[in-house]
């Protein structure tokens, strides 16, 4: 657990920007290191959503709150603000219909928080530039041809999409190759070329 | 002999092996046929202690041929309870830290009043003059046996099947009793296929001679043999076709070729057979058409103006449902149905499908991923409830 809680730094960003005793739903809850680390440190109300029934056994398992299902066809089964915190935590580039999946998160909590690998990173441009390659990395390990990863997009790419979803971003964090935390002060293009990964809290 | 057995089918339902809790006129089991059963009568059996503080109470419902036998050993065919590998001291439903209570449903056939019990306004045998008993009617009796232990609310109420479906009831009916709810291989409805083998089952059971109109305890007879029928067909939608020809194939039984007869030359016949002798030993006939129909009424939505979601709203309960891959009498849609209403009504909900080829059975049987769900969802819920391991 520790040693994979230390690679997901993204995991501590998100965990930081839910206060205690919130009620959070965990879409994509793989094997629930977000949910048990929530309820851990926030003594949150957590619900999980796996799309892998091993996950979600692993999960329960745990005594953790965990159903099977698909973010792509099983949201629409929830409440209308439900939950105080949706969280999407690098999966969006693996739903079929990454659009409305946000669209959902925003309907079902009051905010919704997402973290998601970027495209737009200097090593995934430089992957196709120079080698010509599709990129391979340590965030993206899968080939092209198997990797379940089929809507990617860079941070300018999603700040345009929530602007057309009419929400707004409270707060946004870019994560560098080494799971750092970009400075606040630098400006966009900065963190579409260097964050490796971008975290987003957001609210409609 | 059959006379014997019809006597004895009369005796074990008014005077069980179990200990009874009496209701007189003061305390009728209001039906929702419409009227009022009185007096009744429920048989239970207890494991473990209730604690000072009345916390630690599981129910536990069973299914349609169970009954309150679920961690001893069965009086009339002196085999293991029927869940003992999962309840007892020590094991994952631990009986020296939980306090549980199995009852036998009403309309059964083990010491709760059914059509095998006497009737006090005849002084003979219900038969069908008992009313229809509903799975609802079932679990507001099991909540006067709950207070008569002075249980405000139960740490748990699980069961699979028909034991599923008085656990969804209890959620829905005693939301603030309930603090956590765990069905299993179930739904809040039966469907029309299930319904239909109810009925093949029921015409067997009708069709025997011996069955008399339902009056048969008068003669001194018993429908062994449509009994013994039904349960045959009914036990085929217990398994799977993967796990039927795992367990048996072709095979032939005791001989090395065909006999050109009809005889049992194949193993499954001869399983099938024993299965429903078996049965009839233990089973009475007219509670087999009682308890089929509570099931084939159960429909959850429909007592909630046809929204599942209405039935869970507002509930503080914490849910864990568990399916089978290989289940075709429950499967896992039926589930995922509740699943969904309980996410629309904003429940604590686990949910886990479980990967076997022992169909409808599995409930029953040592899963290993059935019991680490069981485990790691029971421990969280005592640990939100306060209960020291």
């Amino acid at each position: 657990m520790t040693v994979n809680r230390a690679q997901r730094v993204d995991l501590e960003v998100v965990t930081d920007l839910i206060p205690a005793n919130s009620r959070v739903l965990d879409v994509g809850s793989g094997d629930g290191l977000l949910l048990e680390l929530l309820q851990e440190t926030k003594q949150v109300d957590g619900r999980g959503l796996e799309l892998s029934q091993r996950g979600v056994n692993e999960c329960v398992a745990r005594g953790l709150s965990v159903i099977q299902g698909d973010a792509d066809t099983d949201l629409e089964f929830y409440a209308d603000k439900g939950f105080d915190f949706v969280v999407l935590s690098q999966t969006l580039q693996a739903t079929r219909n990454p659009k409305v999946v946000l669209d959902q998160l925003l309907r079902i909590g009051n905010r919704a928080i997402v973290s998601f690998p970027n495209f737009g990173h200097w090593r995934v441009r430089f992957s196709l530039l120079i080698k010509g390659r599709m990129p391979v990395t340590k965030d993206l390990p899968y080939s092209w041809y198997d990797t379940p990863n089929i809507h990617f997009c860079t941070i300018r790419d999603f700040v345009n999409l929530c602007e057309e979803l009419g929400a707004t971003v409270e707060k946004a964090t870019a994560l560098d190759a080494n799971g750092q935390k970009i400075g606040l002060s630098m400006p966009w293009w900065f963190w579409n070329f260097f964050g490796q990964q971008g975290v987003f809290l957001w609210q409609r | 002999m059959p006379a014997q057995r019809a006597a004895r089918t009369n005796d074990e339902a008014d005077h069980p092996s179990s200990p009874v809790l009496q209701f007189g006129p003061d305390k009728p089991l209001k039906l929702d046929a419409g009227s009022l059963l009185s007096p009744f009568q429920i048989a239970y059996q207890t494991y473990g202690t209730l604690n000072d503080a009345r916390s630690n109470a599981i129910l536990v419902c069973h299914a349609l041929t169970g009954d309150q036998h679920v961690a001893n050993t069965h009086p009339v065919t002196g085999k293991p309870g029927w869940w003992e590998v999962l309840i007892g001291p020590g094991k994952i439903i631990d009986t020296s830290r939980f306090f549980v209570i199995c009852s036998n449903v009403v309309g059964g056939c083990l010491g709760s009043t059914g059509p095998a019990s006497t009737n006090p306004a005849t002084g003979k045998p219900y038969g069908l003059d008992l009313p229809i008993i509903t799975i609802r009617d079932m679990v507001r009796a099991q909540a006067m046996l709950v207070d008569h232990f002075g249980i405000e609310k139960l740490f748990c109420v699980l069961g699979g099947s028909m034991g599923g479906m008085q656990v969804l009831e209890w959620a829905a009916s005693y939301p603030e009793r309930v603090f956590c709810a765990l069905p299993i291989a179930t739904g809040a409805r039966h469907s029309s296929q299930n319904i239909a083998f109810h009925e093949v089952g029921r015409q067997a059971v009708m069709a025997d001679p011996d069955w008399h109109g339902g009056k048969y305890l008068d003669f001194g007879k018993r429908p062994e043999k449509g009994l013994a029928v039904a349960r045959m067909a009914a036990h085929i939608t217990y398994l799977s076709e993967a796990a039927l020809h795992r367990k048996f194939g072709r095979n032939l039984q005791d001989r090395e070729a065909l006999t050109f007869g009809f005889d049992a030359d194949f193993q499954i016949e001869s399983y099938l057979r024993h299965q429903g002798i078996t049965f009839v030993d233990r089973f009475d006939a007219n509670s087999y058409l009682y308890l089929t129909r509570a099931m084939d009424y159960f429909d959850l939505a429909a007592d909630h103006g046809g929204r599942l979601a209405d039935a869970f709203a507002g509930t503080k309960t914490r849910f864990c449902l568990v399916s089978f891959t290989s289940d075709w009498l429950f499967p896992t849609e039926e589930s995922r149905s509740v699943v969904h209403a309980l996410n629309a009504a904003g429940a604590s909900v686990s949910f886990v499908e479980i990967e076997t080829d022992r169909g409808h059975d599995a409930f029953l049987l040592d899963e290993p991923e059935l019991f680490a769900a069981i485990n790691g969802f029971i421990g969280s819920a005592a640990r939100a409830r306060g209960l020291s391991a």
